[in-house]
């Protein structure tokens, strides 16, 4: 394969999964809203389109539309800059998860990923550690207590839970021996006592790392029950408070481009990846893989909106001392089992 | 093509330091030290050492720079005060440093030889420098642990002292 | 191919650079962000040289260095607090006395 086919094939797997990501971030939102709205016994969207499909189109032309104001306090630079850092360190780290296997397509050998680097894992950490300046930057530059408070507050939450985030995924690496992600799916292909598959949450015993996981998914995305940062009736609207159409759209943008993004990282990880019954055709086997990779980021997501129907919010000083004391050392606790018993069978 | 790009990034992390030296606000210093340091993350890249890069943008860009830019936030000190300037800096300090930094680079550059680096030259892979780390570095190892747990303690016990200090001498008033 | 020296004269003017921060800055933060300057302009010729000879001691060198410089960035930042608690102010210049 020559550079150029290399290159025009990387060109349509980059324009692709940008599409499908954009279009799943609109949808998550309408899948939010149908679903907190059936959980509040009320019907969420239904007027635009069939089922409300169409709501995410009509936000999205309303936020083009709306009046982009720039307040006359704010720190011009930053404060155009911040939701621009938020959204592009978002949606960059779509582009080392894998979606499913290699592909054959006459000539073309490529894998269902855009690039498979072999410290894939350490990529989306870092992208996300520098995610946390989108939102601080915000804080900083609107010039405004409310919005100070709440950049403060959010920052300060997100790199406490990246601790127990990292740590949570050490055990995995430590069962799986490397940080590519295609390899850490790889090695949980095939299935134990006949049919209960070999997924880390269960062959590899990684459930109390899962948990881990997703508590601190949701303190990292600044989700209920730990959104204090955005909480309407606490801080205003906290760090986008003086943000106003494109701009808070790319916040939004941002926050359901996380959520996206670490559903996809837990089921990488934790759920097999795209390891599912496959049968069928060639183009169905190519297809199915990646057909078990969305319906598990989709029950990963719809556990979030269930989660966030459900619980109240918790105070910022309970926040920080369940990211700190109960968090942290279980995921010490999980990372030195888990290396003892993969010591003991080695 | 590595020159190119060593060029590249090697321009965006000079930019960066200067900019740290010219801004007049710490906040916008501190986020030309965060470009200083993704442009040096490339450069590790570039050498081969891609776990020290993943690692210089999660530790050092990502929770230490982290780290300034909420402090400065949070003290909120404002622009920095003009200070009075020297003139025996402006006259002998800049260009001293200008012409000693020209003749280190010129005879850095004439006796280079032909020790050259090549693209993604170094070949560990991070399992070899975890088996380094864990068997011939140990005992640095375990000290730095200790340090850091040391550092921690020290940072909470100086930024909590002032409150609580406060509070007793109000307790003692009241 | 680029020549080791290449990588040197760069660390050499971060490192150049970030002296001259720690001297002509008169903001405390400021100062110390010069001196984390300084560091990763040393961490670039230690991975620099890591690289020329196939060696990786270099790299772990650099880990420690970064280890070092978290520890050294958490207790100033928390000094740094302290003073502002009671000085008010960040500016060198008027930080300069040993009581108030």
């Amino acid at each position: 394969m020559n550079v150029g086919i290399f290159i025009l094939v990387s060109v349509i797997k980059i324009a692709l999964v940008f599409f499908i990501l954009l279009t799943a971030v609109a949808y998550t939102v309408w899948l939010e809203r149908k679903v907190v709205g059936h959980m509040q016994n009320r019907w969420g969207p239904t007027r635009v389109g069939p089922f409300g499909l169409l709501q995410p189109a009509a936000d999205g032309v309303k936020f083009l539309f709306k009046e982009d104001l720039t307040p006359p306090h704010v720190h011009k630079t930053l404060y155009i800059a911040a939701p621009m850092i938020a959204v592009a360190f978002a949606l960059t780290s779509i582009a080392v998860i894998p979606f499913g296997n290699w592909v054959v397509l006459g000539d073309i050998y490529t894998p269902l990923q855009i690039t498979d680097v072999n410290i894939g894992l350490l990529i989306i950490l870092g992208l996300t550690s520098l995610g946390v300046y989108g939102i601080a930057l915000s804080g900083w530059s609107s010039n405004n207590k409310y919005s100070l408070l709440g950049g403060l507050r959010a920052s300060a939450q997100m790199i406490s839970y990246e601790i127990a985030l990292g740590l949570s995924l050490v055990g995995v690496l430590i069962l799986s021996g490397s940080f590519s992600l295609r390899e850490i799916v790889d090695a949980q292909a095939g299935h134990f006592w006949g049919f209960i598959p070999k997924w880390n949450i269960f062959y590899g015993g990684q459930f109390v790392a899962f948990f881990i996981y997703l508590m601190a998914a949701y303190a990292e995305t600044n989700r209920i029950p730990f959104d204090l940062p955005e909480a309407e009736t606490e801080l205003v609207a906290g760090y986008h408070t003086e943000y106003s159409a494109m701009k808070f759209a790319m916040f939004f943008m941002a926050e359901y481009a996380n959520m996206i993004t670490v559903g996809c990282l837990a089921t990488i990880l934790f759920l097999g990846g795209w390891h599912g019954p496959i049968f069928g055709p060639y183009i169905l086997q190519t297809i199915l893989p990646v057909f078990w990779f969305v319906a598990k980021v989709f029950v990963f997501m719809f556990i979030y909106i269930w989660v966030r129907g459900t619980l109240p919010r918790f105070r910022y000083d309970q926040l920080m001392a369940f990211g700190w004391k109960f968090l942290l050392p279980l995921a010490i606790a999980n990372l030195v089992i888990t290396a003892f018993i993969v010591a003991l069978k080695s | 093509m590595h020159l190119i790009l060593f060029l590249i990034f090697g321009a965006v992390c000079v930019a960066g330091a200067v900019n740290l030296l010219l801004q007049h606000h710490p906040i916008d210093s501190a986020l030309s030290l965060v470009v200083v340091m993704g442009a040096l993350a490339a450069e590790y890249l570039l050498l081969g050492a891609e776990f020290v890069a993943a690692v210089q943008v999660i530790v050092y860009a990502g929770a230490i720079m982290v780290l300034f830019v909420f402090v400065i936030m949070l003290l909120n000190a404002g622009e920095e005060a003009r200070s009075g300037g020297s003139r025996v800096a402006w006259i002998f300090g800049v260009p001293g440093m200008l012409i000693g930094s020209i003749l280190m680079a010129w005879i850095l550059l004439k006796h280079s030889g032909t020790s050259r680096v090549e693209i993604g030259a170094l070949p560990g892979s991070p399992q070899d420098i975890g088996w380094l780390l864990f068997h011939d570095y140990l005992l640095p190892f375990e000290v730095t642990s200790i340090l850091v747990l040391i550092a921690i303690m020290g940072a909470v016990v100086l930024a909590g002292h002032a409150q609580s200090q406060t509070r007793a001498i109000e307790k003692k008033e009241g | 191919m680029v020549p080791l020296s290449y990588y040197l004269i760069l660390s050499g003017i971060l490192f150049a650079c970030g002296v001259t921060g720690f001297l002509i800055k008169r903001n405390l933060i400021t100062i110390f962000m010069s001196i984390e300057l300084m560091l990763n302009g040393v961490n670039l010729s230690f991975v620099a040289f890591a690289a020329q000879w196939h060696a990786l001691s270099g790299q772990i060198f650099v880990f420690f260095v970064m280890v070092v410089a978290a520890a050294e960035a958490a207790v100033g930042l928390a000094i740094i607090i302290a003073v502002y608690r009671t000085r008010e102010t960040l500016n060198v210049d008027q930080i300069n006395l040993l009581k108030l």
